[in-house]
């Protein structure tokens, strides 16, 4: 068994650990932060698949912006909240065999899947490949994303905000 | 160098997706029921970044679309907990089958 082999087996398993333990646990924030486990994997994976500055923004955003964000939502509404019951029973059991179903589908379309051959050069300065790519290529889907990014900021400030009748009501 | 098959990648892709879309789906609060779509959302950066080294046309593109994908996420995550945290201060609850004043 390579080393490559080796590492992406205990990768996946990590990933898939994770989830399986987010499904399974009870305290919502227990569930999120097993959550971390499997982003963490999924930056180690994307090293395998030669994508390094892949790998960093995964671990900036998903395992640091987007867990942080996810923790103060839970902080600031019920920080003590569990999942109660199991819910309503046939209706997991509903979901559950349509997903099995999906995986199903998927997974004869998938199995037979096999393309030759393989980059060789992702590895070689892949920071810099993506740098001039982003900046020469795709300018235009660069700057309109700073767009999103924008109006989604400010979106976010004007729902969260209190009105202020609101506050006065209160007064 | 080749040890590993597409394969592999797309199929823990899929095992990924299918446990946020149980999340997603089954999971009575709002901030797992997000947490699950951003799941489902890695589990599709997975395949960009796994066809841009073994796909068909092998390339720097498939990672470049993957950050953009990582941006439009956080960029959802933060409004999805505006929404969330607005939602609390009217109804005082963040189960989702008690948000249902939409409901006839």
């Amino acid at each position: 068994m390579s080393g490559e082999l080796f590492a992406f087996l205990v990768l996946a398993l990590l990933a898939i650990l994770g989830g399986i333990l987010m499904l399974n646990l009870t305290k919502v924030i227990h569930m999120l932060l097993s959550l971390v486990l499997t982003f963490l994997a999924i930056a180690g994976l994307y090293v395998l698949l030669s994508a390094e500055f892949v790998a960093i923004a995964q671990v900036l955003i998903y395992s640091g912006a987007i867990t942080i964000i996810m923790i103060f939502g839970i902080m600031l509404t019920r920080h003590n909240d569990t999942q109660k019951t199991k819910g309503n029973r046939t209706r997991n059991m509903v979901v559950g065999a349509g997903v099995v179903l999906f995986f199903f589908t998927m997974y004869f379309s998938i199995n037979q899947v096999s393309f030759g051959d393989q980059a060789t050069s992702l590895h070689v300065e892949n920071t810099k490949q993506i740098g001039i790519e982003l900046y020469s290529k795709y300018i235009i889907p660069f700057e309109l994303m700073s767009v999103v990014l924008l109006v989604s900021l400010v979106g976010a400030i004007i729902l969260a905000k209190r009105d202020d009748e609101e506050e006065a009501e209160q007064k | 160098m080749s040890a590993i098959p597409v394969n592999a990648y797309l199929l823990l892709a899929l095992v990924l997706f299918c446990i946020g879309l149980f999340g997603a789906l089954t999971k009575k609060n709002t901030v797992i029921v997000l947490i699950s779509i951003e799941l489902m959302l890695n589990a599709v950066n997975i395949n960009l970044v796994a066809f841009s080294k073994y796909g068909i046309n092998p390339g720097i593109t498939g990672q470049i679309f993957s950050l953009f994908t990582i941006t439009v996420a956080a960029a959802e995550a933060a409004v999805g907990l505006a929404i969330l945290i607005a939602l609390y201060r009217n109804r005082s609850t963040v189960q989702i089958d008690e948000m249902n004043t939409m409901k006839h």
